[in-house]
This record gives C-alpha cells, sequence and structure tokens, in this order.
C-alpha cells in the first residue's frame, strides 16, 4: 500500500461553505444606493436679530403654490406640473427681456465675459400641510430641472460638453450665472 | 480498481479547483461594499420617483429619518409616523438624534453630516414640514429626499 499523499481534510465543500456565507450577505444586506434629490435648508433665523424684509420686485419672483387637492397654481394661473419645467426656464432665463419676467442685469463672468444675467430671481414655493410628498417632489425635481437644464444647454453651447463632465471650476462659473435659487415658505392651510 | 478510483469522474476540462477562491472573492466584496441594514423599517416607505437625483457619497456620515404609515397599523394607528434608527419618535426628538448622531462622528466630518429623509410618497407634508423645522432648529441643514430613479411625471395623475 503506497502511502497516501492526498489531502486528509476533503476540500470539496468548501465551495459549499463559501456558498452558503454569500448566500447570507446577500440577504441580510442591502446595496442600498442611496440617493436623491440633494437640498440644503435654511438655518434658523436668529430671534435677537431683526428680520429686515427683503425688498424683492414682483417681476423677479415665480411664486408657486401647492394645494391639498395637489394643483399647482403658479404666478396666479393654474398650471399643469408638465409644462412648469418650460415656464420656469422661461423665467431664469428671460430670453427676450420681458418685462414680465425678472431684471436682465450685466455681470462679469469667468470665460464668458460680460452676460446679461437674471441675478436677482428667485423661485418662491409654498405648499398646504395637505399636499401629498410625492407632488412636492414632483415640483422640486421639475424646478431641479429647469436649472439643470438651463446648465447643460450653456456647458454644451461653450464647451460641448454636458454639465457633468465639466471640470469642477467650469461648473462653478456656471453654477453662477444659474444659481439655484428656489426659497420655500412653511405650509398654511391655504385649503383645497 | 483502487489506482482508478480518483479517475472515475473523468478530466473536467476546466479546473473547478479555484472555485471557492472565486467564491470567497465575492464574498469579501459584497462584505465590504454593503452595509448591514441597521433598523428595520417599520414603516411602509414607498419613495417616489425623481431623476434630478445625485448619489448620497459617503454612507457612514448618514443619518436616515423614516416617515411614513406604520406597518402595524392595528396597533400603531393609520397616521404617518416618524422612525428614527428604529423607534417611533415625535419631532421634539429629532434635536436630540441629530446631537446623538453627530456626537458618534469625529470632529471633521461634523458638518459634513447629511440627513437622508425616507418618506413615503403619500405622506402629507404637514408632519414633513414639521421635521424640516425641527432639523433646521438642530443646525442640520444638509438633507436628502430619498428617491428612486424615474420620471415622475410618467404616472397617471389626477389632475
Amino acid at each position: 500500500m503506497a502511502k497516501r499523499e492526498i489531502q486528509e481534510i476533503n476540500a470539496g465543500s468548501m465551495a459549499d461553505i463559501a456558498f452558503l456565507l454569500l448566500i447570507f450577505f446577500l440577504v441580510t444586506t442591502s446595496m442600498d444606493t442611496d440617493s436623491g434629490i440633494v437640498r440644503k435648508l435654511p438655518p434658523m433665523p436668529d430671534p435677537n436679530q431683526e428680520q429686515e424684509d427683503i425688498q424683492v420686485k414682483e417681476r423677479n419672483v415665480f411664486v408657486v403654490l401647492v394645494n391639498r387637492s395637489n394643483q399647482l397654481l403658479v404666478e396666479g394661473q393654474l398650471m399643469n406640473v408638465k409644462d412648469l419645467r418650460e415656464a420656469a426656464k422661461e423665467f431664469i432665463q428671460n430670453p427676450n427681456n420681458d418685462e414680465n419676467l425678472p431684471v436682465k442685469e450685466p455681470k462679469y463672468f469667468e470665460y464668458f465675459g460680460t452676460l446679461e444675467v437674471t441675478s436677482k430671481h428667485i423661485i418662491s414655493l409654498q405648499n398646504d400641510r395637505g399636499t401629498a410628498y410625492k407632488t412636492y417632489i414632483t415640483v422640486q425635481n421639475e424646478l431641479a430641472a429647469a436649472y439643470n437644464e438651463l446648465r447643460d444647454e450653456l456647458a454644451m453651447s461653450k464647451w460641448f460638453k454636458k454639465y457633468d463632465d465639466l471640470d469642477e471650476k467650469y461648473q462653478k462659473v456656471i453654477d453662477e450665472i444659474y444659481p439655484m435659487k428656489i426659497s420655500e415658505a412653511e405650509p398654511k392651510n391655504v385649503g383645497g | 480498481m483502487a489506482h482508478f478510483k480518483k479517475k472515475k469522474k473523468g478530466f473536467p476540462a476546466l479546473s473547478t479547483a479555484s472555485l471557492p477562491d472565486v467564491i470567497f472573492m465575492l464574498l469579501f466584496f459584497f462584505m465590504v461594499t454593503t452595509v448591514m441594514r441597521n433598523a428595520e423599517l417599520k414603516v411602509k416607505v414607498a419613495p417616489p420617483k425623481a431623476d434630478q437625483i445625485k448619489k448620497l457619497e459617503n454612507k457612514s456620515l448618514v443619518s436616515y429619518i423614516f416617515i411614513g404609515v406604520p406597518q402595524q397599523t392595528k396597533v400603531f394607528g393609520t397616521l404617518p409616523r416618524i422612525q428614527l434608527n428604529d423607534q417611533f419618535a415625535e419631532p421634539v426628538q429629532i434635536r436630540e438624534f441629530i446631537a446623538a448622531e453627530r456626537e458618534k462622528m469625529k470632529e471633521e466630518d461634523k458638518n459634513k453630516m447629511t440627513v437622508s429623509m425616507k418618506i413615503d410618497s403619500e405622506t402629507e407634508m404637514g408632519i414633513v414640514t414639521d421635521v424640516k423645522q425641527e432639523l433646521r432648529k438642530a443646525s442640520a441643514l444638509k438633507i436628502t429626499y430619498s428617491t428612486l430613479k424615474g420620471n415622475p411625471l410618467d404616472r397617471p395623475v389626477n389632475y
């Protein structure tokens, strides 16, 4: 009988053990790629500091109201949420220098020179306490989309790349030309 | 015949001797890239869809707030509740929660803390606004509304 040089421990079941452990991990953990809309909340106003009411011209403000029945009232008119993106883009860009849309002022930007931009525009969003969260997210999404589309268009026309593919310093300049100015007021019970 | 016992199966064309190694590699990959689900969802959360989204970068700097209808409606009712980590809570407890989460972080990371809000689509904005106000008071200003990726306008809407 020749001396057996085979392994004492049968390693054939190592694969089975490994499979079991793998399945355990697949089941108990979550590859939860958490993604969502990123926002920054405004800090709480200092109670001791005097609240100065900033004077804004009506033409510089884009008023979006959402009521309890998830209907939108944009600048005093009923609007379907599908049309919000285009309306917001027109407001932010004011391509024809319309008098009812924000004031366009010339400002100097690196890489672009002097451009006329609506530097003082504000989008004001007000919900009702009874508005559905998904409507709120849809509105936020469409407003963010308006800004992102404008930024993409500008990046394409200047550097032939989409905004996300640009270097950080170029992105910063575009952010200055189209800053995201979405202001949210506290929801009241404005009713349906 | 004893000498030929090992050859009974025939030669596999591909050597399967390294199969356990491959499995172990996959296993380590999953161990490293995934996160143990740290809280059992006690509330039903069906996140809404959005397409202007950004991925959360650093998971260790994220705290989670869940808002939705409890899963056990017979015990906890049908009104939406807030869940912080693994317990129900009221809006006023959010400040303590944020302070506790901050304590767990290193000094330089403290101002990079973000709060990810996983909220059910059908929740009304009242409770969400209360939570946001409390977050503002606790100076937790970086927030993310957790959403699924998709076009929110695709769904049939009733307006």
